[in-house]
């Protein structure tokens, strides 16, 4: 009852911000008879009504995970952020060997099957998208290859 | 004839070495990608495309193998359904009631066999059905103006939402995040910027493929981290394969009986395969009766669901080719690959590019026949594939899912959009919220604003040009009744519990 009664909430709010902000879109002087604004205008309503909806009449909760899990979850979108922002400067395989097995550990915790299955996926998938599928992967930092 | 002619011009194309030879690679991967659970056509699908349009594979090539993905995935989601009691992907749901318990009394290679045949007859029935039915309905498709499309539109959202979803205000929730989002970026109308907040990287957009990955493929990592793997256990042992000639006569009725029903239930926009399995299975369930023995691993039980399924698969690529309205999820992204390779689909489809029309279902026919050579004599390959550990399947996935949209752009922004979406893509489905909405939403926002704005210029703003012609009042009418109409039948449409043991 409460979750979807909180995240009925949760989107009505955001709903009437959208709505708020679709109001303030600037439109050219050259208009159709409907303008940028309101369409998003309709939409905001309509996500704020069911919104509401679900506030009054909510289903039963779902299973929510424990709290180890929620660590757990957190932990994972952080190393997804992680690897997402150390693409680029540090190349692609020594980011993908440990996020791979980080995310593998999580996944199931064994620790010498996650390391193992970290490198393996990084060197397989890096072999296979650079020179099966041709794409400009960079393997490792500049400083270390040029 | 006709369409002979467009046959031909259709297999001169899918029969080049290259062509079938993507074919085959599309089956193949299609039916691991089927097989393996936590990987459906929709995200497997998904987690491809952005690949397909860095290796720079022209329309035709990429939409082949795809669609073989597709097909192939349709095929595949059986495999773990009878082995291993779990779904390989939804739409094979209603096959583990009856695939399990055979494969558990031991024909676990009978139930692979049967389901496979029957996958076989659906889809094929399916495709010569989309053959016949798509230039007839895309013939019709031009009497639509503006104020049809954004009727039709409206019914995708409004059938999607009541068929799909237990509770219509999640869904009407779901369709419009999608559409808040596809209004995100330069306005095409006036060219002025819209809800960006000052991003300059939202400037462009948000990409829907970004969206999609994120919602299908990440989210998936983060319920099978909650799950820790649990669910990939291995289930009963498959011994020799060989074919029961007498289940494969006695289900001939079914089979025909199903795909028929399926093909139907893939037509309705928004519908797609996971109702058409439900519906064939439930409606041969009623044909048998108490006698049929439904539920304790009868022949008929498998080719039901499995032929409705396969023909659903094929029935809901009518709209989406003809219509660009996708049939179901997996089309749906389906129709995100077309957009991404600078297809418009609909009527014009057809009468300025029947070379892609033609040599896809060229290509389907034969990736049907492959299949069936894959699925049936071949099948151990693919029951190996089910002991890969989830522990290495779904690190992978996540990465492949990173390179793809990574090599999209180059932006490290895109890449934190996709993990927001998976993040997002998890809440959604714990809440019981689908997400296949939004995803609609997001590929048909900006064509359903566009339709509303011509509609009112050409009416020079007066609200009731929407409803001025027979066929929008049609769509209109069919878009209310289809939003409604499932709240009262919950109580029939109430999905079966999965065996559990």
């Amino acid at each position: 009852m409460a979750s979807d009664r909180i995240f009925g909430l949760v989107m009505a709010v955001v709903a009437l911000a959208y709505m708020a902000s679709a109001y303030h879109i600037q439109a050219s002087f050259l208009s159709d008879p409907v303008g940028p604004k309101a369409f998003p205008m309709i939409i905001g309503g309509v996500g704020a009504i069911s919104a509401m909806y679900l506030v009054f009449r909510p289903d039963p909760d779902p299973e929510w995970p424990v709290l180890r899990t929620w660590v757990a979850l957190a932990f994972a979108v952080l190393v997804l952020v992680l690897y997402a922002f150390a693409l680029r400067p540090l190349g692609f395989l020594l980011p993908t060997a440990l996020a791979a097995a980080l995310l593998s550990y999580q996944i199931s915790p064994r620790p010498k099957f996650a390391a193992i299955t970290g490198v393996c996926l990084s060197v397989v998938l890096f072999l296979v998208f650079k020179f099966a599928l041709g794409l400009g992967l960079v393997a490792l930092p500049a400083r270390f290859s040029g | 004839m006709e369409l002979l002619a467009n046959l031909s011009l259709g297999f001169s194309i899918a029969l080049s070495p290259y062509t079938l030879m993507l074919a085959l690679i599309g089956c193949f991967l299609g039916t691991i990608i089927g097989a393996l659970p936590g990987l459906g056509p929709s995200n497997g699908v998904a987690i491809l495309i952005p690949l397909t349009f860095t290796l720079g594979l022209d329309a035709t090539s990429a939409l082949v193998l795809m669609t073989s993905v597709y097909y192939g995935a349709m095929y595949g989601g059986r495999i773990s359904s009878i082995l291993l009691n779990i779904p390989g992907d939804e739409p094979a749901l209603l096959t583990t009631l009856d695939g399990y318990p055979m494969a558990k009394a031991g024909r676990a290679g009978d139930a692979l066999v049967i389901s496979g045949f029957a996958s076989f007859v659906g889809a094929f029935l399916a495709t010569v059905g989309l053959m016949l039915l798509a230039p007839l309905l895309a013939r019709v498709a031009y009497l639509f103006g503006p104020s049809e499309y954004f009727a039709l539109y409206l019914l995708a959202f409004c059938t999607l939402g009541g068929m799909a979803s237990n509770n219509q205000a999640k869904a009407a929730i779901a369709s419009c995040i999608g559409l808040a989002i596809a209004m995100v970026g330069v306005d095409n109308t006036s060219g002025m910027p819209r809800l960006t907040g000052g991003n300059l990287h939202l400037y462009d957009g948000i990409d829907f493929l970004v969206a999609i990955v994120g919602l299908f493929a990440v989210a998936e990592v983060f319920f099978f981290i909650e799950s820790h793997g649990s669910k990939s256990s291995i289930g009963v042992k498959l011994e020799k394969v060989r074919i029961p000639w007498k289940d494969l006569f006695a289900t001939r009725w079914t089979m025909l009986r199903a795909s028929g029903v399926g093909f139907i239930a893939g037509i309705l926009p928004g519908a797609g395969a996971s109702l058409g399995s439900f519906l064939a299975y439930m409606s041969e369930k009623s044909i048998a009766g108490e006698k049929g023995g439904f539920g304790t691993g009868v022949a008929k039980g498998i080719a039901a669901p499995e032929a409705g399924n396969n023909a659903a698969a094929g029935g809901a690529l009518v709209p989406m080719l003809t219509l660009g309205v996708p049939g179901s999820g997996t089309t749906a992204v389906l129709l995100a690959l077309l957009m991404t390779l600078n297809i418009t689909p609909g009527p014009t489809l057809f009468s300025d590019r029947p070379e892609v029309v033609w040599g896809l279902i060229a290509a389907l026919l034969i990736a049907n026949f492959v299949l069936l050579l894959m699925n049936v004599p071949m099948v151990k390959i693919f029951v190996r594939v089910l002991q890969v550990p989830a522990a290495i399947l779904l690190p992978g996935v996540t990465m492949i899912s990173f390179i793809g949209i990574y090599s999209l752009s180059g932006s490290y922004f895109d890449l934190l959009l996709m993990i927001a979406f998976g993040a997002l893509g998890y809440v959604l489905r714990k809440l019981d919220i689908p997400t296949v909405p939004v995803i609609l939403g997001i590929l048909l926002g900006g064509h359903m604003e566009d339709a509303l704005r011509r509609a009112m210029v050409i009416s020079d703003g007066d609200a009731t040009y929407l409803f001025s012609s027979a066929i929008a009042i049609g769509l209109w009418a069919a878009a209310i009744i289809g939003f409604v109409a499932p709240m009262f039948m919950r109580g029939l449409l109430k999905k079966p519990q999965r065996i559990t043991d």
